[in-house]
């Protein structure tokens, strides 16, 4: 919108009350906004399971603590993966703004691998426990150690969800704007659980093993 | 404000946007950010309170990191406006961990059985 | 009470969740069954439903949203106070070895329900209307950030009173209390669907208010009209956005310890029980985070419309806006600050119980001051004593008694007396009938002009503000009473005679407030049956202040023909002042949103989920949450999102109003 704004008012003359040559409002405006404001509501879900993963995380009911269950190599590994899926993401953003749809889709599908990579470990780790017998119902801490860290695994499956669906999209439109903003707010997301990945490797694998 | 905002519409999100070089030095110190910390705790150099502390200010350290390299957080973006939600996001966060820590820590003290009425705190 | 085995394909669903045997459901479903099917019958015999589903149900015009929300509130209203009467009346004559007319099964559901209702499904969808309608109009804008997801975030609120509208015919509703306390919440306790319904309830409404928190924040960030600064923002505007604030930060949340307490039920995990190392009052804890928060957001509101209206009928500039503003600020952040409140009489200790005891104290201050600045507004201003100045008055008379029992309450000492009595609930319904309530009213009577465009009858107005100001007095006055004398909540029968008395003036004071309600539905039939003598042709009926008055009522659907400049606080008062012209010509095509069923199709299928989940019904819950993840994400493949409304269209719209401005003015 091209216009001057005069909020000083000179005496006698008339202000101006309306905005003659309006444009159209370019659709998407508040979504990058918005989307951030939303990642902030779900930093919150989480603050709420890191409460609870802190009052009841010592809760073993004469059951298994993290001594007997955590494998830190596994936890690193990991880690590793998400972290290599964040920078594969950037490197799809860094495509993306240079307008190669190729390259992007490339790094876009890497990400998706090492997501995967990421859900699969996850997911071995809980079976072997789940087997072991420290099930989600054997104690207070285990309940709140499957939910918190659960909860993270299902957001970056959502991801992987959309990953796929943006992918489509691109394939089918290009990068037209729609599309970058839907990567840009997707590349909040990722690395968005990253940064929760964090406070969980501290948190509930590094301290629990001190 | 607004007016600059609306301004800005037309000529994109005034998002900002990474480089490779930052995506490479957020990835670098995120690497060294998370390696030390795992080897302090499955070495067991030190006693467990200054590895707790240690681990837990590279935790910081590195959500930072992941905050200005990867999210790309600034001052500026979006006025202002996503740094201040982060910022109060963050007051909140700490509310509700140490709040709810607190609380839950008295009440476990004061409440569970065996305890002695003349410590209460 | 026995758990009923789970059929592969009804899970737990049997006909005997049908309450046959219980003849006064017996005989609500049948009047809500009639009344359903005469409102069906009388849609489909005007030929309405195209009508309805093309302008209505799919629209994504804030507008529209903002009046359907008003119209769930309502409606839920009448719900929710059917199940106060029927208390009111229970515990008025419950003595003497009487055991009153309501089994301690169904009683128990019956308060559940009405705190749920009255806070969720009340409260709340009429502060969102409300918010909806006026903030886009109130800083100039065409219409929120996100129209679809508001759309859609309606819709999930709608679906979530759905679900508790059905608990009442199909099967049962908790029996917990309105925040379902664990253990009783447990499974062990609570085996049958009362609390499924309760957790799933607000989960799907709690998704529809988290994303029209998140629509409204960005649509008063982004969305202002040039020159509207932040400190040049109504109030209304002010306290909306603290609101959605309060409702971004809170929600989460509550969707966290409703998902703790599903995973306990569903899944057996070991959060809140008794065994294992759980702990039942982490829920306490978690859910007072949100619900410290939640009265806040339903009260700033009502402080903003009591704003509006001060300035407006005092005909004067409000008294310390910057005040009013940081204050409201000053709220918004205390309100996380005093959670422990709730309960004192856990047992954290003195240390934890002085902190939150000062805290709760300290959030007076800031209220208190508004309540001089709303005072100094009418000093030496002409008022005009029309009805939302009346509901303002009696807001600013009953909240002060309510905000002084409640720093009263705020003594952790007092507390241990007070608390779970009949003096807790005398007080929050004196701050929420007094503070929220009132200030809806006030709303809706100032804002619905500008809504339908003619206004609200002011005598059976003023016959509901009576019976609702009295009546309220006579119902919760003698609650502090009883309090004082040590009767705590909830309960069904008594044996002390004494006591008779008061719950029967209480019984008396809901009869009241039976009749302001009913006052108030007949206000609006009689306006709409006068509504040619009660028309506002210009669009300004009350000589207001701000942007919403600007344009026609009701306003056209893209709101402003051209986007207005602010100079100032009261942006239309400003404009009044020096004399603005309306611009008669240069209208050009106005870009507008485009309606979409998706909204309705996902909120329904959430409640689909829902309901499948309450009864078990595993593969019904699966189809549904597959069906609803291909619609959302179907939905983002939908690229024809919005279009133009033609410049001949505005002309002709502004042309007309053009007229009928010609034709009365000087009227």
């Amino acid at each position: 919108m091209t216009m001057t704004v005069t909020t000083v008012q000179d005496a006698g003359v008339q202000p101006v009350f309306y905005v003659k040559d309006e444009h159209d409002h370019p659709e998407g405006g508040s979504t990058m906004l918005g989307f951030w404001i939303y990642l902030m509501s779900d930093c919150l879900i989480f603050a709420a399971l890191f409460a609870t993963y802190g009052v009841l995380g010592r809760s073993f009911a004469a059951g298994p603590s993290p001594h007997d269950l955590f494998e830190l190599p596994l936890v690193a590994l990991n880690t590793s993966m998400l972290l290599f899926s964040s920078i594969t993401y950037g490197f799809a953003m860094l495509a993306m703004e240079k307008g190669r749809v190729g390259t992007t889709q490339l790094w876009l599908a890497i990400t998706g691998l090492f997501g995967l990579a990421f859900l699969g470990i996850e997911l071995y780790e809980f079976t072997h426990l789940i087997l072991e017998g420290a099930t989600p119902q054997r104690s207070a801490f285990l309940s709140s150690f499957f939910t918190l860290v659960g909860t993270h695994g299902l957001h970056v499956t959502f991801g992987l969800i959309w990953l796929v669906t943006l992918m489509v999209q691109v394939a089918q439109r290009g990068l037209v704007q729609t599309n970058r903003r839907r990567l840009m707010c997707l590349s909040l997301f990722w690395h968005f659980l990253d940064v929760i990945w964090i406070g969980v490797f501290t948190f509930v694998y590094l301290m629990g093993m001190l | 404000m607004s007016a600059d905002a609306h301004a800005e519409h037309a000529h994109g999100e005034g998002h900002a946007e990474g480089t490779l070089r930052g995506y490479l030095i957020g990835f670098g110190l995120s690497v060294v950010l998370t390696a030390i910390p795992f080897w302090l705790v499955m070495t067991g150099h030190f006693d467990s309170q200054t590895t707790a502390l240690a681990i837990m200010g590279f935790a910081m350290v590195q959500i930072v990191v992941h905050m200005v390299f990867f999210l790309h957080m600034n001052t500026k973006s979006e006025h202002g406006w996503s740094m201040m939600a982060l910022i109060f996001t963050l007051i909140l966060v700490v509310i509700t961990l140490t709040g709810s820590l607190w609380v839950m820590y008295h009440l476990n003290t004061n409440m569970m059985p065996g305890h002695d009425m003349s410590q209460m705190p | 009470m026995s758990p009923t085995p789970v059929s592969p394909i009804f899970g737990r669903f049997t006909l005997e969740a049908l309450p046959i045997h219980e003849p006064i459901l017996v005989v609500t479903f049948a009047v809500v069954a009639l009344g359903g099917i005469a409102v069906l019958g009388a849609i489909t015999y005007f030929r309405l439903w195209g009508y309805l589903w093309r302008e209505w149900f799919t629209t994504v015009d804030h507008k529209r949203i903002g009046i359907m929300y008003m119209v769930l509130g309502i409606i839920m209203l009448l719900r929710g106070f059917a199940d106060a009467i029927m208390m009111r009346l229970q515990q008025a004559i419950a003595f003497g070895g009487s055991e009153g007319y309501l089994p301690a099964h169904h009683y128990d559901q019956v308060f559940s329900a009405h705190g749920v209702i009255m806070i969720f499904f009340v409260a709340m969808p009429l502060v969102t209307g409300l918010m909806n309608f006026v903030v886009p109009l109130q800083i100039g804008a065409r219409d929120v950030s996100f129209p679809f997801l508001n759309n859609f975030s309606f819709w999930m609120t709608v679906s979530g009173a759905v679900i508790v509208m059905m608990s009442l015919f199909v099967g049962e509703f908790a029996r917990t209390g309105w925040l379902a306390y664990p253990p009783l919440s447990g499974i062990i306790y609570s085996p049958d669907v009362g609390v499924d319904y309760y957790i799933w309830a607000l989960q799907v409404a709690g998704v529809g208010t988290l994303l029209s928190g998140i629509n409204l924040i960005c649509t008063i960030v982004k969305m202002r009209a040039p020159g509207m600064t932040m400190m040049k923002m109504p109030v209304f505007t002010w306290t909306s956005l603290c609101t959605n604030v309060l409702i971004v930060a809170a929600f989460p949340i509550l969707t966290a310890v409703l998902s703790l307490l599903a995973l306990d039920r569903y899944v057996g995990t070991n959060f809140f029980t008794n065994d294992l190392g759980g702990n039942p009052m982490m829920y306490v804890n978690l859910i007072w985070i949100w619900g410290h928060p939640e009265v806040y957001i339903l009260i700033l509101p009502a402080f903003g419309i009591f704003s509006e209206v001060v300035s407006t009928f005092a005909g004067k500039r409000l008294f310390g806006y910057t005040s009013m503003v940081y204050a409201t600020v000053v709220i918004t952040i205390l309100s996380y600050l005093v959670w422990l409140h709730h309960f004192f009489t856990m047992g954290s200790g003195a240390s934890v119980n002085s902190f939150f005891g000062i805290t709760t104290m300290i959030i007076s201050i800031p209220t208190g001051a508004k309540m001089f600045n709303w005072l100094f507004t009418m000093y030496r201003g002409r008022i005009r004593f029309e009805l939302p100045m009346m509901w303002t008055l009696a807001f600013m008379l009953t909240f002060v008694i309510g905000g002084m029992t409640g720093v009263l309450l705020a003594v952790p000492p007092a507390d241990f007396v007070l608390h779970n009595s009949l003096f807790l609930v005398a007080h929050f319904h004196n701050v929420i009938i007094g503070g929220v309530l009132f200030g809806l009213f006030a709303g809706i009577a100032f804002w619905f002009p500008k809504a339908f465009g003619f206004k609200l009858d002011p005598f059976w107005g003023k016959m509901s503000f009576w019976f609702w100001v009295i009546g309220f007095y006579f119902a919760f006055m003698p609650l502090y009473v009883l309090g004082l004398m040590g009767v705590t909540r909830r309960l069904r029968v008594f044996d002390d005679p004494s006591l008779q008395i008061w719950f029967v003036l209480a019984g008396f004071g809901a009869f009241l407030i039976f009749l302001g309600i009913l006052s108030f539905l007949i206000q609006i039939a009689v306006s709409i049956r006068n509504r040619e003598k009660l028309r506002d042709f210009t669009g300004d009926p009350w000589d207001a202040r701000t942007l919403e008055w600007a344009t026609s009522s009701p306003p056209p659907a893209y709101n402003f023909a051209f986007t207005p400049i602010v100079h100032d606080n009261d942006a239309w008062w400003d404009m009044k002042k020096h004399g603005y012209q309306r611009p008669l010509e240069g209208f050009k095509p106005i870009h507008m949103p485009r309606n979409t069923p998706a909204g309705v199709f996902l909120a329904g299928l959430s409640m689909v989920l829902a309901v499948a989940l309450i009864w078990y019904v595993w593969w019904l819950a699966a189809i549904s949450f597959v069906a609803l993840l291909a619609t959302a994400i179907g939905h983002t493949f939908n690229n024809n999102r919005d279009f133009h409304i033609p410049a001949e269209e505005v002309v002709q719209t502004e042309g007309e109003r053009t007229r009928l401005l010609a034709g009365h003015a000087g009227a």
